[in-house]
């Protein structure tokens, strides 16, 4: 049991990261939410002795996905205000 | 077929993939035992070609097949979104003014840039010795040219970041996999097999074409990852619908109409 300690905890921690990022709604606090649920699944693979995965999670997850997602809310967000701008006039 | 047979159909196919499924499972090794079929020979193959990173030796020697299936999906995903995330005819560039960047941030993302890039060219040269490779190290020295966004402003990034070069290495790195496989072939050997002195084990030169197709995958990986982050910025900071400014001022008119109706 002493031996799984480390697994344990970094599989609650996916779990309370995983759940924190679905149930946040705004996206773009979710995307934070999701950079921290890459960060706990790197640090998952590196406990079960995986560090090539836990590298690319943690080069993927936790800067790549993010950043699309923002620039993406950030398109949108820009889109709905322009939108909004021409409304207003 | 009605819903009753289809769902019949269904129930079949689900009991035999769960049939299927505890059967398999019950002949797996235990969690975190020592012993594994595959692991116990894909070590000792890894070893026998001199390559102590065994992933890589699975990634690029054992199973270098799979890895050039694996790279197409990346460049085939790459290349359906520049296509979508094109420039249209509706649209236009208007492109970004220089921004003010507080003093510590400029400071830390200058400092961070070069140790980030090199850390990435660090993991992709040791993908054969130590964790990471290509496509790891590749990631971590695409995001680090994105620093400079943080650190100056878009126009800088944009100003080193030349997306047909990176388009062309992209290219380049993807065309490099099947070609080395192909020069492979030319020495008699299957496609894509080792055929390189194995070298030193625990050093740079050592692995045979392992460190070669790492290499192919590394560039691949840094420039597509380029290339794809351009597009994603490029349409949330440079591309701006047109349309949008056109309704803009037939909105406005309209409003001002209704606002001169309103008044008489």
């Amino acid at each position: 049991m002493a031996d799984d300690l480390p697994i344990v905890l970094a599989l609650l921690l996916v779990t309370v990261a995983g759940t924190a990022t679905v149930l946040t709604r705004d996206p773009v606090r979710q995307v934070f939410a999701l950079a921290g649920l890459g960060l706990a699944l790197a640090l998952l693979f590196a406990v079960l002795q995986a560090p090539d995965v836990a590298l690319s999670q943690l080069a993927v997850g936790t800067a790549l996905t993010p950043l699309m997602v923002l620039l993406s809310v950030r398109k949108v967000r820009r889109k709905a205000r322009s939108e909004r701008r021409e409304e207003h006039e | 077929m009605s819903l009753r047979v289809r769902m019949v159909v269904l129930a079949v196919g689900l009991l035999g993939l769960a049939a299927m499924l505890v059967a398999a499972f019950r002949k797996l090794p235990g969690f975190g035992g020592s012993w594994h079929p595959y692991g116990q020979r894909a070590v000792e193959t890894a070893l026998g070609r001199h390559t102590s990173n065994v992933i890589a030796s699975i990634n690029f020697d054992q199973r270098a097949f799979d890895t050039m299936g694996e790279q197409a999906i990346l460049f085939g995903a790459v290349l359906g979104t520049v296509v979508i995330l094109r420039t249209t005819r509706d649209e236009r560039r208007v492109e970004p003014e220089p921004a003010r960047v507080p003093a510590p941030l400029r400071r830390y993302a200058l400092a961070v840039l070069p140790v980030t890039l090199l850390t990435g060219l660090y993991v992709v040269a040791h993908g054969q010795v130590s964790p990471g490779g290509g496509f790891q190290g590749g990631v971590v020295a695409a995001t680090a040219l994105h620093l400079l966004y943080i650190a100056v402003d878009y126009r800088a990034l944009q100003r080193v970041r030349s997306v047909p070069l990176f388009t062309l290495a992209d290219a380049a790195g993807e065309a490099g996999y099947p070609l080395l496989g192909l020069g492979v072939l030319m020495t008699g050997a299957s496609f894509l097999e080792n055929v390189l002195p194995y070298g030193t084990l625990g050093t740079l030169s050592s692995g045979g074409t392992v460190p070669v197709l790492n290499a192919a995958i590394g560039l691949e990986v840094a420039a597509a990852v380029v290339v794809l982050l351009a597009q994603f910025l490029d349409q949330a900071i440079v591309i701006e619908s047109e349309d949008g400014e056109q309704g803009a001022g037939s909105v406005g008119d309209g409003d001002g109409r209704r606002g001169e109706g309103g008044a008489a």
